[in-house]
């Protein structure tokens, strides 16, 4: 009795584990761009430089994870290093661009269209209602960036560094 | 034995019925269930045949609520947000003082978990003397002058600036909407499969989209999140502060400050926050037993002072 019920629970156990695997499997291979602009570095950090951009809805082949970054192909086969929060394994479909929703054989479902949704059509309808509301702050913030150089050398000249090794 | 066999056999199925649920928890796998009551109610003649299809489209609109909340809409949501904010705090503006906030700022999003957003993380003072911040979602971060004078460091800052991040993170600002908007919002982009919605349809879109706005501002300027949505925003910052290099009870001293300065009752960040003791109490014990960080240089205070020190 006591027995069956380990094999039971060791065959439990094993398909789950399956499971989680199957799944993460899956999940890799190809993913498209997610965010407007990508960057792809020779290492997996963001201090690690930069080799390639990559843009919203772009196709990356993975090759590697570690942690949170992949090592991803693109087209000219070339290779990067790119967040994992900057992809998904949904694939977005940029409506009117090079690709077109019909010629990717996935259902719907795994499709993302780009701009479907709340999208610049919305904000713009949002603003002919709400004249007193000013975007351009939001847009002068968004126009503040800082470059990898740029961290690199504030944390430096600040002695900012971390015991458990680089920013990943 | 009789009793001891039932409560195995009882274990197994919490086992099994645990794993279904596993299983059965993806709307794609609802999907099927719902089809065939929803053919059941047509046959039956409860429901009409155009009803069948509303209810299964609103079906799968409310499975997929929050991951249809693509980082480009999130994007959307976030300018709005801050734009709404910034109708009622004015931007502070010293280019200096707010270059320095985005150098800290930024270069902590690169160490959160999410460090990659639509639009990227970027950061901005109000002119308010109110002791409070705001993170839209996407990463438009608002930071009252009030509040970087409650910060006597660069690590008190980061810290600040850390904890606003894990809102972002955590998409706390999106998990403010009511669902029943994004609902209503999914269920005309769920008939729709074209990219440009009918005037009506961006009209329905736009609605949803206002709800979901004051949804968001009014708990980042009014209510406030939860305790547990602080708690998980503090752990955040810790986290990020360390992998950084900042010192993560940094965030005590701020919080101390603050505790001093706020007015009990008073608006703002006392209005939306929970009690600053309750938080450090929490913090002490996710920073207990950490290494020291490296010791800050002068260096590190005085180009915190001379950009934020007269702010």
């Amino acid at each position: 009795m006591h027995m069956i019920r380990w094999k039971m629970n060791l065959l439990l156990v094993t398909g789950l584990i399956f499971l989680v695997v199957a799944t993460t499997w899956s999940g890799l291979r190809m993913m498209s761009v997610q965010v407007k602009n990508g960057q792809l570095r020779n290492a997996p950090s963001f201090l690690g430089a930069l080799v390639a951009q990559v843009a919203y809805g772009d196709q990356v082949e993975v090759l590697q994870q570690q942690e949170d970054w992949l090592e991803v192909k693109i087209s000219g086969n070339r290779k990067g290093w790119i967040h994992q929060s900057a992809v998904t394994a949904t694939r977005v479909v940029l409506s009117g661009g090079g690709q077109k929703a019909s010629s990717a054989a996935a259902s719907k479902e795994e499709l993302a269209l780009a701009g479907k949704g709340f999208n610049a059509d919305v904000e713009a309808k949002f603003k002919a209602g709400h004249r007193d509301i000013d975007f351009t702050w939001v847009n002068r913030m968004e126009a503040i960036r800082i470059s990898r150089q740029e961290m690199i050398s504030f944390l430096k000249s600040g002695g900012v560094q971390s015991k458990e090794g680089d920013l990943r | 034995m009789k009793q001891s066999r039932f409560i195995r056999v009882s274990r197994g199925f919490i086992v099994l019925a645990g794993l279904a649920v596993l299983l059965v928890s993806s709307c794609e796998t609802m999907k099927p269930v719902m089809d065939v009551t929803t053919a059941m109610g047509v046959a039956t003649g409860t429901i009409t045949q155009g009803q069948a299809e509303s209810i299964k489209r609103t079906t799968t609109a409310v499975g997929k609520t929050l991951q249809d909340i693509t980082p480009e809409q999130e994007y959307y949501i976030g300018r709005t947000v801050a734009a709404t904010v910034l109708h009622q705090y004015r931007p502070y503006d010293n280019e200096g003082a707010n270059r320095y906030l985005n150098m800290v700022g930024q270069t902590l999003a690169q160490a959160s978990d999410k460090p990659e957003t639509f639009g990227g993380y970027h950061f901005l003072i109000v002119d308010s003397q109110e002791i409070n911040a705001f993170a839209a979602p996407g990463g438009l971060i608002l930071v009252t002058r009030g509040m970087l004078r409650c910060s006597k460091s660069e690590d008190a800052l980061a810290a600040v600036l850390a904890h606003e991040i894990g809102h972002v993170q955590g998409q706390h600002g999106i998990k403010a909407i009511k669902k029943s908007r994004l609902t209503s919002a999914l269920t005309i982009l769920a008939t729709e499969s074209v990219k440009n919605l009918g005037s009506q349809e961006l009209a329905q879109v736009t609605e949803a989209f206002e709800g979901s706005i004051s949804d968001i501002t009014s708990t980042l300027m009014n209510t406030g999140y939860s305790r547990e949505l602080e708690r998980e925003a503090d752990q955040s910052a810790v986290k990020i502060l360390r992998r950084v290099g900042y010192d993560p009870r940094a965030l005590i001293s701020m919080l101390t400050l603050m505790d001093q300065r706020l007015q009990r009752g008073g608006p703002g960040f006392a209005k939306t926050h929970p009690d600053p003791r309750d938080r450090i109490r929490d913090i002490e014990s996710m920073v207990k037993g950490l290494p020291a960080p490296v010791a800050a240089p002068p260096a590190r205070q005085v180009r915190f002072e001379r950009s934020i020190g007269a702010v």
